[in-house]
């Protein structure tokens, strides 16, 4: 249909002088709507996303930068216009920076570990298990469990006094730990948490990654005489390289916005993150500057600027880690 | 007059522009709906009472359509409550409001209507405790809420522990032991002495009243931060020395373990307001049935946690009519019956007096005549303490996690910097 229209208006066609002045409606009004159909409708079908995101992600952005240049007090009278005061004062917040490094301490102790305890469980799940449904299944357990319950379980068992795990503890002989004091424990209990829900998630996308590297690759190793552990570190880390990046950036972004276990971890739900900030995260920080200090010029700079960390630390981990998993090729 | 069809046609048009934050979309303020009804939406969190209370008035004034708007918890509704303050629309025509969120409710007394002014004339301030209407009134004389309940403080006590520990153990000898908190500290070392066991909760629990009851808070009344100069550095070492001297549980209020510290029998007494009672039955169980005791004593006179108010926001398209229901809401009529229905405390000087609550007596608590015992410790409490707006913050996110920082071995000196740096940066 297409093709006839241009041809029938194409350059190549001479023009029909009589007829010029009402050409336009010599066009039948099917064609013409078809000839928007063929221009216009595969952006109305793509238009939903756009506009949903625009509504939902882009607004909410953009805004947030605006409110951020405010002294804006939630139900003020007045928002008086203060510039990049906001970011002044972010820079030299002790607690801004504290809770920034609770964070990046969380987010190593959970996503280090989960990477590659995830690879690790996909090859053992890549073997011939029996029943290899139900494992695969299994891992994702965690992950289909509730967040807050299984934070709350979590708190339940690190608890300092009556805590499970203290009391463990303490029957094969070590000392107690004060899960809540003790800024480093605390973080190790946090990211456990994290690391509890998320490495079978993780697992499970490795393990796809994995069934797609083609059978033949191996099997021209195992006749050059590879080992297992050759073949691992020669071919499957290098071929997965695409899924790792794609997991390493998720649990980047996700590891650096850290809210609920810490905030559930605090015995009564606060959003002190400890008595002393010791595992205050920075969107705790931002939740409790905006929504109970009821600044909201201040968390929404903080929250432009743990955008822009984010951003920075998950384009570093993009490079890094196209070069560790490129390195095992060659 | 709007009706229902246009209604309906809001609904999806504000579903529709869900993020275009405009004042068409709010439900406050509702106006009058198509059969010539006055319609109000009450907004209030936990539980109140007022379910039979709103079909009453309905009863009474066939002209007025309730809505109940019931939020589970204090927490969420009260935020709901500051976001849409801030976004200019969508509140109810009456917001209950909590005693720990008025300071912040106060900072904005401007956009809630001043009750004095609309509510009804026979409505005088002496219908409440004045200590409960003084707290809602503005620097300029302005009423902000009415008084709903309140939470007078006694104190609670485990009656076998103290036996256990040689201390007097009937409501009547207990009352020396809780008669000043200097009486308070000493018995507390008495009983660690005796038992090696913790004699309270946790500091924060102790703090809070006792800075309370203090003349000045942590604002003089120009809303300067005073927390250097007034009472709060001595009554933080009396707190702190007792800690360090093995009183404190060191158990987080409303934590698991807290929860757990009644059934462990982790600490002797508890700072009791009326409606802590409930949360001691709930927590320690029907194993500890008995044990637990209170008396009509509080160090250092009395005190007051919790309790609420009804205000009617400037959003309101029915101001007048709101006004008028929250004032027979808080009439001591209807609060008795609230009290009834859920056990809330009320704040009304008749309510206190009625037969209905002199003659409430509790179980658990051995059968004590508790209604008549906390009617007793409201009429102790001295005055309302004047709250600056950022106070509610000082307390919960600087001297709360200040007083857990030194449980946790944090110098007493060094936690005291935390809380001096902590109230600037807040007060800011």
């Amino acid at each position: 249909m297409t093709t006839e229209l241009t041809v029938a208006r194409g350059r190549g066609v001479e023009p029909r002088p009589p007829r010029r002045a009402d050409e336009d409606a010599k066009v039948p009004w099917r064609h013409r709507l078809t000839r928007l159909d063929v221009k216009y409708s595969p952006y109305l079908f793509i238009a939903p996303f756009f506009v949903l995101f625009a509504i939902t992600g882009l607004f909410p952005l953009l805004y947030t930068a605006y409110v951020s240049l405010f002294d804006w007090e939630l139900g003020a009278d007045e928002t008086p216009f203060i510039g990049v005061e906001n970011y002044v004062t972010l820079a030299t917040d002790d607690q801004f920076w504290n809770a920034l490094v609770n964070t990046l301490s969380i987010f190593v102790l959970s996503s280090g570990p989960q990477v590659v305890v995830a690879v690790l469980l996909a090859v053992l799940l890549n073997t011939a298990l029996r029943a290899r449904t139900a494992w695969r299944m299994g891992v994702l357990l965690p992950y289909v469990a509730s967040l807050v319950a299984l934070t709350i379980i979590f708190g339940d068992l690190f608890g300092p006094q009556y805590g499970m795990i203290n009391n463990l503890l303490e029957f094969f002989g070590f000392d107690r730990i004060d899960w809540q004091a003790e800024r480093w424990w605390s973080h190790v209990a946090i990211a456990t948490m994290v690391n509890w829900r998320w490495t079978g998630y993780n697992a499970l996308i490795v393990l796809a990654a994995m069934q797609a590297i083609p059978r033949d690759v191996y099997e021209a190793a195992i006749v050059d005489g590879a080992s297992r552990v050759r073949q691992f570190f020669s071919i499957t880390l290098p071929l997965l390289r695409p899924t790792l990046i794609f997991v390493i950036v998720t649990s980047t972004i996700g590891g650096l916005q850290i809210f609920t276990e810490p905030k559930l971890f605090a015995p009564a739900g606060s959003s002190n993150g400890g008595a002393t900030n010791q595992y205050q995260t920075v969107v705790l920080y931002m939740y409790q500057s905006g929504f109970q200090s009821q600044d909201l010029g201040y968390a929404s700079a903080m929250a432009w600027v743990l955008f822009l960390i984010i951003i920075a630390i998950a384009g570093i981990n993009f490079l890094l880690t196209r070069r560790l998993a490129g390195t095992g090729e060659g | 007059m709007r009706n229902r069809r246009a209604g309906l046609a809001k609904v999806v048009a504000c579903t529709a522009v869900l993020a275009a934050v405009t004042a068409a979309c709010g439900s406050g303020g509702s106006g009058a709906s198509s059969d010539g009804k006055v319609e109000l939406t009450v907004a209030t969190f936990n539980e109140f009472g007022y379910e039979e209370l709103f079909k009453e008035y309905e009863a009474a004034n066939s002209n007025v359509k309730i809505t109940h708007r019931k939020t589970g918890q204090g927490n969420p509704h009260h935020q709901n409550l500051f976001t849409k303050l801030g976004a200019g629309s969508g509140l109810a025509d009456i917001e209950a409001v909590e005693e720990g969120y008025l300071s912040q409710v106060m900072a904005k007394s401007g956009q809630f209507n001043d009750l004095k002014e609309i509510g009804p004339a026979d409505v005088r301030a002496d219908r409440w405790l004045q200590w409960k209407t003084d707290a809602v009134t503005t620097k300029d004389g302005k009423l902000i809420g009415y008084g709903t309940d309140i939470g007078p403080l006694a104190m609670c006590y485990r009656k076998d522990l103290f036996e256990a520990a040689g201390l007097p153990s009937d409501p009547e000898g207990v009352k020396a032991l809780f008669a000043t908190w200097d009486a308070y500290f000493e018995a507390g070392d008495r009983y660690v002495k005796a038992t090696g066991k913790p004699w309270f909760d946790s500091a924060a629990q102790i703090f809070n009243p006792m800075h309370n009851q203090a003349k000045v808070g942590y604002f003089d009344r120009d809303d300067k931060l005073v927390i250097e100069t007034n009472d709060d550095k001595k009554i933080w070492e009396q707190v702190t020395g007792a800690v360090a001297r093995g009183q404190s549980a060191k158990l987080v209020a409303w934590s698991p373990e807290w929860q757990n510290g009644f059934k462990q029998s982790a600490f002797a007494t508890k700072t009791c307001p009326s409606w802590m009672l409930g949360v001691i039955e709930g927590n320690a169980g029907p194993e500890h049935k008995g044990h637990w005791a209170v008396t009509a004593a509080f160090p250092g006179g009395g005190g007051n946690w919790g309790g609420s108010y009804l205000t009617v926001p400037k959003q309101s398209k029915n101001a007048k009519e709101a006004a008028k229901l929250a004032a027979w809401l808080t009439a001591p009529e209807q609060q008795i019956k609230a009290f009834v229905a859920k056990g809330t405390f009320p704040s009304q000087t008749q309510a206190l007096i009625s037969p209905e609550l002199l003659n409430k007596t509790n179980d658990y608590f051995g059968g004590e005549k508790v209604g008549l015992l906390f009617a007793e410790q409201a009429n102790k409490v001295a005055g309302a303490q004047y709250k600056g707006p950022k106070d509610g913050e000082i307390q919960d996110n600087v001297i709360a996690p200040a007083l857990q920082a030194v449980e946790q071995g944090k110098s007493a000196d060094e936690g005291w910097q935390q809380v001096v740096e902590g109230a600037k940066k807040a007060a800011k």
